[in-house]
C-alpha cells in the first residue's frame, strides 16, 4: 500500500512538471544570487561561509518542497484517503517521497555550489553521505510540521515558524560535520555526529509516525 | 484547605534558599568568586522548566488517549508556567554573564541551545493563537507539544555536550563537579531545586484553577442567555 501511495506521488509529481521544474529554477535562482551577492566569487567566501549558505539554501529549498506536501492539497482527498487507508500508510509514503525529492534537490544544490562558486571539500564522500541523512531529518519532521499546518490559519507562515526551530538541532550537526569535510579531518571526527544526525533521525521519525494519526483524524 | 503540606514545604525551602544562598560561605573560585551564588537561583530555573514542559507533554500525551478540555487546560498553563521558568533562566544567565565573561550574550553553545527551545515554545503558542476551532486546537497543539519536547531534548541535552563551551561544568570549567566536593553549596543546592520545581507546579495549578473557573463562568452565562 506504501509503494502504490509512493508510485502515486511520483506520477502526479511527473505530470504536472510545473511544480518541479519550479523548485529546480528556485534552487537556481538562490546559487545564482549567492553568486552574484558575493562579487562575482572572487574568492569572498570562505569555507565556513560556503557550509552556512549551502545549509541555508537547502534548508529554504526543503521547507518550501515539503510544505506543499499537506497545504494546499485538496479537501475532497484527505477525506478519499482517509476511507481507504491507514494514517500511517500516507505518513510513511510521504516521507519516503518527500526524502527522495528533497535529497534530490539538496544534490543538485551540491552541484551548482560545486559549479557556481567552489568545491572548498576535501572529503567529498563522506559530505555526499551526510546529505542523504539530514534530508530524511528534514522530510520526517517537515512533513508531519505540514500537516499540522495545513489544519491552521495562514499556513504558510506557520509551516516556517513551526519548523525552523525543530529543524535547527539537525541543521547545527550537519554544519559541524560539513566543517570536518572542509577541514579534510579523519572520519572519526565526525563520528560523533553522525551517531547524533542519526538518532535525531530515528526520534523524529517515530515521533511522527505515531503521532501523525491524531492530526490526521479531523 | 487540602493538601497544603506541599505549599508550605515549598515556601521554607525558598525561604531557606534566599537566606541560605545569600549568607553561607561559598567556594572562592577564579574569576567566579561571588557569582557562584548564581548556583541557587539559574540552575534550578531550568530544572524547573524541563519538569514543567515535561508534566505538559504528558498531559498532551494524555489529552491525545483521551481527550477532554481539563487536560488542554494543563497542558497549556504548564508550558505558559515553563516558559517563564526558561525566560527567567536566560536572565539570569545573562546577569551572571555579565559580570564573568564580560558581555550578557555570548554565543556559548549552551546559551543558544536554550533561546531555541524557548523558540520552539512561542511557536506552540503562536500555533494555538491560529486555530480557531477550540477542538482542533486542543488536538495540533498537544501533537505539536510531543513534537517540540522531543526535539528539545537534543537541543538541551545532546548538542551542548558535543561542543566545547565556557558555560560552568562543561570542558574542564569549574563547575558542578567541583560543587561535589563542596557539601556546603549542596546543602543550598538541592533543597533550591525542589523548592523552584514546587513553586512553579505551584503556580501553574493556581493557572490552571483561574482558567477552570473562568470555563465555569463562561457556560453559566451561556446557558443564562
Amino acid at each position: 500500500m506504501i509503494l502504490i501511495l509512493l508510485k502515486k506521488e511520483i506520477t502526479l509529481e511527473l505530470r504536472r512538471k510545473s511544480v518541479i521544474s519550479g523548485l529546480g529554477l528556485y534552487l537556481l535562482s538562490i546559487v545564482f544570487i549567492i553568486y552574484l551577492t558575493f562579487s562575482m566569487g572572487l574568492n569572498q567566501i570562505t569555507p565556513l561561509v560556503w557550509s552556512a549558505l549551502f545549509w541555508i539554501t537547502v534548508l529554504f529549498t526543503s521547507i518550501n518542497t515539503i510544505a506543499k506536501s499537506f497545504i494546499g492539497e485538496k479537501k475532497g482527498k484527505d477525506i478519499y484517503l482517509f476511507s481507504i487507508v491507514h494514517p500511517e500508510t500516507v505518513i510513511v509514503s510521504k516521507i519516503i517521497y518527500n526524502f527522495l525529492l528533497s535529497s534530490l534537490l539538496a544534490l543538485t544544490g551540491v552541484l551548482l555550489f560545486v559549479l557556481f562558486i567552489k568545491n572548498p571539500l576535501a572529503d567529498f564522500s563522506l559530505f555526499i553521505a551526510t546529505i542523504p541523512l539530514t534530508a530524511f531529518g528534514f522530510s520526517a519532521s517537515l512533513t508531519m510540521l505540514s500537516g499540522i499546518a495545513a489544519k491552521a490559519n495562514n499556513s504558510n507562515i506557520l509551516m516556517a515558524v513551526l519548523s525552523f526551530p525543530i529543524i535547527i538541532s539537525l541543521l547545527l550537526l550537519s554544519i559541524r560535520i560539513t566543517k570536518n569535510c572542509i577541514d579534510g579531518l579523519e572520519r572519526s571526527a565526525s563520528f560523533d555526529e553522525l551517531v547524533t544526525l542519526i538518532a535525531i533521525n530515528a526520534l523524529v521519525s517515530a515521533v511522527s509516525f505515531l503521532l501523525f494519526p491524531y492530526i490526521w483524524r479531523s | 484547605m487540602k493538601n497544603t503540606g506541599w505549599k508550605i514545604l515549598t515556601v521554607v525551602l525558598l525561604g531557606y534558599t534566599v537566606m541560605g544562598g545569600m549568607l553561607f560561605e561559598v567556594p572562592r573560585l577564579n574569576i567566579v568568586n561571588e557569582t557562584i551564588r548564581a548556583l541557587y537561583f539559574h540552575v534550578p530555573m531550568w530544572f524547573g522548566m524541563v519538569v514543567l514542559f515535561l508534566i505538559s507533554m504528558i498531559n498532551a500525551i494524555q489529552y491525545l488517549r483521551n481527550p477532554s478540555m481539563e487536560r488542554d487546560i494543563r497542558s497549556v498553563e504548564y508550558a505558559t508556567t515553563g516558559l517563564v521558568f526558561g525566560v527567567l533562566g536566560i536572565i539570569t544567565g545573562m546577569i551572571w554573564a555579565n559580570y564573568t565573561w564580560g558581555s550578557p550574550w555570548h554565543g556559548d553553545p549552551k546559551q543558544n541551545g536554550a533561546a531555541i527551545a524557548l523558540l520552539v515554545y512561542l511557536a506552540y503558542f503562536i500555533l494555538r493563537g491560529s486555530v480557531e476551532n477550540e477542538e482542533t486546537k486542543a488536538r495540533l497543539s498537544a501533537v505539536y507539544n510531543i513534537f517540540a519536547f522531543a526535539a528539545m531534548v537534543p537541543l538541551i541535552f545532546i548538542i551542548p555536550r558535543l561542543t566545547s563551551s565556557m558555560h560552568p561544568g562543561s570542558g574542564g570549567n569549574p563547575g558542578f563537579n567541583m560543587y561535589d566536593l563542596d557539601s556546603k553549596m549542596r546543602m543550598v543546592f538541592y533543597p533550591a531545586v525542589i523548592g523552584w520545581i514546587l513553586l512553579g507546579i505551584w503556580i501553574a495549578s493556581n493557572r490552571i484553577k483561574i482558567r477552570e473557573l473562568e470555563e465555569k463562568i463562561l457556560s453559566v452565562e451561556h446557558e443564562n442567555k
